[in-house]
């Protein structure tokens, strides 16, 4: 038999999520929006970076220096001083990043064939743009170096004795670009899934209950259960509906891959969800007005951004904030997301993933069930 | 229809319904009247199963609500204050809803929610959002959705609030249609007209029943005790006749001044007031005895109990 009553409340939900602008605004412009801003601020790739030259030496070779630092775009040239004062003043004021000082005595040492150096000065401020920076620095000194030095060595004819005694081939797999995109899109999906599905559950139950629409669903003979389901299953749709529209975005704007199994991932979001749901619905039994469920939904928002290893990777944290992530159920999600998407592995290799959102999902679905009454008090 | 015993509930230290007994037969009103705060709505809550009693019995139409609690919820239609229903949805919508969540037949909520409409007289605005009602006509549909399933017990809470005038009278001729149908109706109202239309007035205070009966016997208590006095100045009017001995109380009512006498002192009292006040250069316009209103009893009953 058909339930009419679970049909008649998924119904007036979609209707309601249907003329409520706001829903409308939270569900699918803000995910887009969100990935948007992530997709392109949050990226932990360093460009760009302002660079003063003090070139003291002003010759063919010191040119040919600044050429190879301007070929990658790691730097901008932007600033040529005069003055080593001058470098301070502009790494002060934050207007260059980093400074490369030529001495006047590089291209005679170059040509003496002795040694010559140059001094790179970084802005340590942030640390991730230092130490790209640094890295990218030192690499292209020494390819410009070796470069010099095959040429000393042509010039003696020795072309056929330079060959390095060690080479270290890197390749780099399932993000040869190592984009942050990659890294980024499927975390703001398993970001955008729990924080929604979380938030418009617990508002849709305590809106019931702000405007008094409560008191005449108790009187009627529908069931906890129901009442729940009822919730549920319109926002389980919304959120599958919003992670489409995610991956879709993703995939056609930022080009990140699909390699895995597109049922698999669905259906393990679907069980993350559940999870989420519970939080939601939690929450609705704690909450009175649907801003104090907004404030709780972000509340629970704060560790699982930093403990899941959304942004921050969690081999550097101190253990016991490592141990604390295990119970962070985004965490697992977030290697699920990113090995189906990225790495196209298979079920068999993410269990211990899928049996910890399992516990999840039934141990969140069961507080809620204990704690949702169908009553005022 | 309705019964219930000895019903307790608080909130905290606030004993909201301190050990309150009804009976309600079918095809009869009952008004439950009393101050803000006297436990009115919780009553209410408690016999539509929204509230857990700490104590007490409810049955309704014989069923047990602690124990059969959806059976006996079947047979309720309940209007709670405040609206209560989808402002998203329209008027047709939120009456689906609420006949389908009820277990009406899908071919029956139709025919049913048109009749309905009808009947409370909303029939042209079926496809207006509810959110978009004037008050009236959201209390009009509230009392439409408590009603789309044929309840045999109808709850209503202070229907009329925030009314204007011709819609009241409108609501209370579609409740006096219902009864004709054999439904029980609890109707909490902070109007003493309406109460003294209905079959029986209890008044509530601090949870339990001060009086209990039909208006006309609740006002047969004070009968032969309540003057009625008109005249100018009106405030020394008032001071004078508050320092009669053998006046209780002063109310004004409009124009009019209620004075409540110890029984049988009405010619005494009258013949005292007529000479004090011309003696101070007051005029009298009318002072005669009157039929005591409910409004007069409460009083009474309200003064008495603080002064207890």
């Amino acid at each position: 038999m058909r339930n009419t009553r679970l049909f008649s409340l998924i119904r007036k939900e979609f209707i309601q999520i249907v003329r409520d602008p706001r829903t409308l605004y939270i569900t699918f412009a803000i995910p887009v929006i969100q990935l948007f801003l992530l997709g392109y601020t949050a990226t932990t790739d360093v460009r760009n970076v302002p660079l003063a030259v003090f070139d003291q030496n002003r010759s063919p070779a010191s040119r040919q220096l600044l050429d190879a630092y301007r070929a990658a775009d790691y730097f901008n040239l932007t600033f040529d001083l005069d003055s080593e004062d001058e470098l301070s003043t502009l790494i002060d004021s934050g207007e260059a990043r980093a400074g490369l000082i030529i001495p006047p005595d590089y291209s005679e040492k170059l040509l003496a064939g002795e040694k010559a150096s140059v001094v790179f000065v970084l802005d340590g401020s942030d640390p991730n743009v230092a130490a790209t920076s640094l890295a990218a620095a030192e690499l292209i000194g020494q390819n410009h170096s070796t470069s010099i030095l095959v040429e000393r060595l042509e010039q003696r004819g020795l072309t056929d004795a330079f060959e390095p005694a060690v080479e270290v081939h890197s390749h780099v797999w399932y993000n040869p670009d190592m984009e942050s995109a990659f890294f980024m899109v499927p975390a703001m999906i398993g970001m955008i899934l729990q924080l929604l599905t979380s938030m418009l559950t617990a508002t849709a139950i305590v809106r019931e209950r702000e405007r008094g629409t409560i008191e005449q669903l108790i009187v009627t003979p529908i069931r906890s259960w129901e009442l729940i389901l009822g919730k549920i299953i319109p926002y389980v749709a919304l959120a599958l509906f919003d992670m489409i529209e995610v991956l879709l975005v993703g995939t056609l704007w930022f080009g990140v891959p699909i390699r895995g199994s597109l049922g698999l991932l669905l259906a393990l979001s679907g069980l993350f969800l559940l999870g989420s749901l519970g939080i939601g619905l939690v929450i609705s039994t704690f909450a009175k007005t649907q801003q104090e469920a907004t404030m709780l939904t972000y509340f629970t928002m704060l560790p699982t951004v930093f403990l899941s290893g959304f942004m921050f990777p969690l081999a550097a944290m101190p253990a016991i904030l490592q141990g604390i992530s295990y119970f962070i159920p985004l965490r697992y999600y977030l290697i699920i997301i990113r090995s189906i998407l990225l790495k196209g592995v298979g079920a068999e290799l993410i269990t211990t993933e899928i049996i910890a959102l399992a516990i999840y999902a039934t141990v969140m679905m069961g507080i809620a069930a204990l704690r949702f009454r169908k009553r005022l008090d | 229809m309705i019964r219930v015993n000895d019903l307790r509930r608080s909130f905290g230290d606030l004993r909201a319904v301190d050990g309150l007994s009804l009976s309600i037969q079918k095809g009869e009103i009952y008004a439950l009247v009393g101050p803000d705060g006297a436990g009115k709505t919780t009553t209410l809550r408690l016999l539509c199963g929204a509230l857990q009693p700490d104590s007490g019995h409810i049955h309704l139409a014989g069923i047990d609500l602690q124990r059969q609690t959806e059976q006996a919820r079947a047979l309720i239609g309940y209007l709670p204050q405040r609206f209560s229903l989808y402002a998203e949805l329209t008027v047709l919508e939120n009456l689906r809803f609420f006949a389908e969540v009820r277990g009406l037949p899908a071919e029956e909520w139709h025919p049913r929610s048109s009749e309905i409409l009808d009947f409370v007289g909303l029939g042209e605005f079926a496809d207006r959002r509810a959110g978009l009602l004037s008050g009236g006509m959201k209390q009009k549909l509230g009392l439409a959705a408590a009603l789309v399933h044929h309840p045999k017990i109808l709850l209503l809470d202070e229907p009329t609030g925030g009314v204007d005038p011709v819609t009241r009278q409108n609501f209370w001729q579609l409740i006096i249609r219902l009864l004709r149908q054999d439904v029980a109706v609890l109707i909490s109202t902070p109007y003493m007209d309406e109460a003294s239309r209905c079959h029986r007035v209890g008044f509530l205070q601090y949870g339990r029943l001060l009086i209990e009966g039909a208006p006309s016997e609740i006002v047969s208590r004070l009968e032969g005790r309540v003057l009625e006095l008109v005249g100018t100045p009106r405030r020394l009017l008032k001071q004078i006749a508050s320092d009669d001995p053998q006046v209780q109380n002063a109310h004004s009512f409009g124009d009019r001044l209620h004075l409540r006498i110890a029984a049988g002192s009405a010619e005494t009292v009258m013949r005292r007031l007529g000479s004090a006040i011309a003696a101070q250069a007051g005029s009298i316009e009318r002072l005669r005895p009157v039929k005591p209103g409910l409004e007069d009893v409460f009083l009474d009953l309200l003064e008495s109990a603080h002064a207890a």
